[in-house]
């Protein structure tokens, strides 16, 4: 297998890989390399911090691993290689009736890394993360196929959510979900204010559920935003325009506080008074920002963070408390999503608890960095938890206190891979291999 | 389409891209190669992608007796009969330079080999009065470079081989696009050094659908590929000869 030497980067490219790349496309080639020299995998680098970088090693890039192996149209169930996107499987299946039970923000993420990072989708609050939908996996350790279910328990719960610490995820099966179409019937409403966000989140009957939040709004307006609430449906839409791209970084002032507040009044408005309902194509509604191609190159060549955490329901205070101070500092960029989160996780160090989530992205200045400091150290104060898929920034100490397995979850990796061969720069950075 | 598409060197990822359209379009496939393992898994995802049906067939382009058995499975097939050639080895020149014996594996995988199977295949077609054959030569057949001249010089037989059979297959309904591709970002060109205008494997085989719908006779992929060749055909001999590109 040739090695390529390149650098790369999360999705938020405020940090930076440079490392030899293989990028096999046969299970044959896979195994010999992992026997070889095993290395940590690597998919679409849709996480936005390190989880997907391994600074002066080596990282296998699975995209070319990306084929379906086996569909059964009675049960809906799927047997996929990892490096497929997820946006493919619904582009494929939805007209057929069926949809991978979570999809998440992005349709670039492939399915190892969606079960990397357990992620979650407008749905969490209905049918949990993506691990609780996943039937079977194929692991590659050193060069040999392990197949777990969740009945390896300590296994399984290692690998979902598990940061790729248990081996490459070569293979995987996944349960998905009946669903009438493949066009989404959408409603959006506005929402005047936090109270309210709370209570029309809470009282939600649909099956998809997203609140878009201006994170510019202050005083009485704090907290508002828009509710979306979307179902599948079966119908007709012309065709689609093509995806755009972003050719180049913007320049620093893009994001500026002046064009934010101006870009977030005018998202808000956009909306009327009366709320609205319209029909979209599937991936339009679950994928949004993926028509406008590397957009993350509005952030400039510094790049930008995330911050996204969970806090419990009865915090939700905490949380107004954290936007209040995000709607003050003007540092805040249009991206900002609050919901309402159900119990649902499958792994170890799975994200999703009961409570509500915001996520926020800040352009990558100091002043943004320390603010999101900040707004970690209220989230652990609030009983919370930072979600690793986005994370560049914590502390070892903090995030290990916010994730209480994190000690079972080290205990399997140990055994899987005792020489560490498949640490990244985020589980060193986040000292998640010793204790 | 109830067409029957055989892909040589199945294996590859500009023949697997090339196969998943086919397959979107309900086409049945044979999918021939070495690798049986993959060929499989690929039969699966196009099976999964909605072709009609689609089989692994093991083929090796040095084993002319892996030949007959294909043809006579794809013989029972119904509908036009396809070919789509992906199929060829470039070693290192140096290599070759030190084991001249190279070269016969190389010209075999790149040139004769394939060329013996559609030998075969052309009658079967014939008989039908259609069919397409796609043969996937290279920018490198357009002239002998220090570079890699045995590989070139094995393309270029094919080259000429297919416009041999368009030739011939047109008299029956029959049709053959050349298709001659630049660096494609492949297994093949993965790590190399000085690479540029890099496509896809999925954007050539979007354009051999092309070509085929239209019937393209010689097609360069990307297109821009045409007039860089023209300019290095168009370079003297005296001056050629000197350069090392």
């Amino acid at each position: 297998m040739r090695w390529k030497t390149e650098s790369y980067t999360g999705w938020g490219r405020a940090l930076t890989a440079t490392g030899d790349i293989a990028r096999p496309e046969r299970a044959s080639a896979l195994a010999a390399l992992m026997k070889d020299s095993p290395a940590p995998a690597i998919g679409n680098c849709r996480s936005y911090g390190d989880a997907c970088l391994n600074d002066d090693g080596r990282v296998v890039d699975m995209t070319r691993m990306d084929r379906v192996l086996s569909f059964d149209e009675k049960t809906g169930l799927i047997e996929v290689e990892a490096g497929l996107q997820v946006s493919e499987i619904s582009r494929l299946y939805a007209p057929q009736g069926w949809l991978p039970a979570v999809m998440p923000g992005t349709g670039f993420a492939t399915v190892g890394g969606c079960i990397a990072n357990d992620v979650h989708g407008k749905n969490h609050h209905g049918l949990g993360s993506f691990g609780q939908h996943v039937t079977q996996i194929v692991l590659n350790q050193n060069g040999k196929e392990v197949t777990i279910t969740p009945k390896n328990a300590g296994l399984w719960k290692a690998t979902i959510g598990g940061l790729g610490q248990t081996g490459i995820i070569a293979r995987a099966t996944l349960q998905m979900i009946a669903c009438k179409g493949d066009v989404m019937l959408v409603t959006e409403r506005r929402v005047d204010g936090w109270d309210e966000f709370l209570s029309v989140l809470d009282d939600s009957q649909a099956t998809y559920t997203v609140g878009w939040i201006d994170a510019t709004a202050k005083g009485d307006a704090l907290g508002r935003g828009i509710l979306e609430e979307g179902e599948t449906g079966a119908g007709l839409l012309p065709k689609q325009k093509a995806s755009k791209k972003v050719p180049f970084n913007a320049p620093h002032f893009a994001l500026s506080k002046p064009i934010v507040k101006a870009f977030n009044n005018a998202y808000y408005r956009r909306v009327p008074d009366s709320g609205r309902t319209s029909v979209k194509p599937i991936n339009d509604f679950f994928f949004p920002l993926d028509r406008i191609h590397d957009w993350n190159k509005l952030y400039g060549k510094r790049g930008f963070h995330q911050f996204q955490c969970v806090v419990p329901i009865a915090k939700a205070p905490a949380l107004r408390e954290m936007l209040e101070m995000i709607a003050k500092s003007g540092l805040a960029s249009p991206l900002a999503v609050l919901k309402r989160m159900g119990p649902g996780r499958a792994g170890y160090l799975s994200f999703p608890m009961e409570g509500y989530t915001l996520a926020v992205d800040f352009p990558n200045r100091s002043a943004a960095q320390l603010l999101i400091s900040k707004l970690e150290e209220m989230t652990e104060e609030a009983g919370g938890r930072l979600y690793l898929a986005k994370d560049a920034l914590a502390r070892p100490n903090r995030m290990k206190a916010m994730y209480p397995e994190w000690k079972d979850w080290l205990k399997v990796v140990k055994k899987a891979d005792p020489e560490g061969a498949l640490e990244t720069d985020m589980t060193r950075r986040l000292e998640l291999r010793s204790a | 389409m109830t067409d029957t598409w055989i892909i040589l060197g199945a294996t590859s990822s500009m023949a697997r891209a090339f196969a998943r359209k086919l397959a979107e379009e309900g086409a049945t496939l044979y999918l021939a190669g070495r690798d049986m393992a993959d060929l499989e898994a690929s039969a699966g995802d196009c099976k999964a992608r909605g072709a009609a049906n689609a089989h692994a067939v093991p083929f090796d382009a040095r084993k002319p007796e892996t030949f007959t058995p294909i043809l006579e499975q794809m013989g029972a097939e119904e509908g036009m009969l396809n070919a789509a050639v992906f199929v060829g080895s470039m070693p290192d020149q140096a290599d070759i330079d030190a084991d001249p014996s190279l070269i016969d594996g190389t010209v075999t995988d790149s040139f004769t080999g394939p060329a013996r199977f559609l030998q075969l295949l052309a009658p079967m077609m014939e008989e039908r009065g259609g069919g397409t054959v796609v043969g996937v030569g290279s920018v490198a057949g357009d002239r002998g470079r220090v570079g890699n001249y045995v590989y070139g010089a094995a393309k270029a037989g094919f080259h000429t081989y297919l416009s041999g059979l368009r030739n011939r297959l047109t008299r029956s309904g029959g049709h053959v696009v050349t298709v001659k591709p630049g660096f494609v970002d492949t297994a093949m060109t993965w790590g190399i050094e000085g690479m540029f205008l890099v496509a896809s494997p999925d954007q050539v085989a979007g354009d051999l659908l092309k070509a085929v719908r239209k019937k393209k006779n010689v097609i360069y992929t990307p297109f821009f590929w045409r007039y860089i060749m023209l300019i290095i055909r168009s370079v003297p001999e005296p001056i050629f000869k000197k350069l090392s590109i």
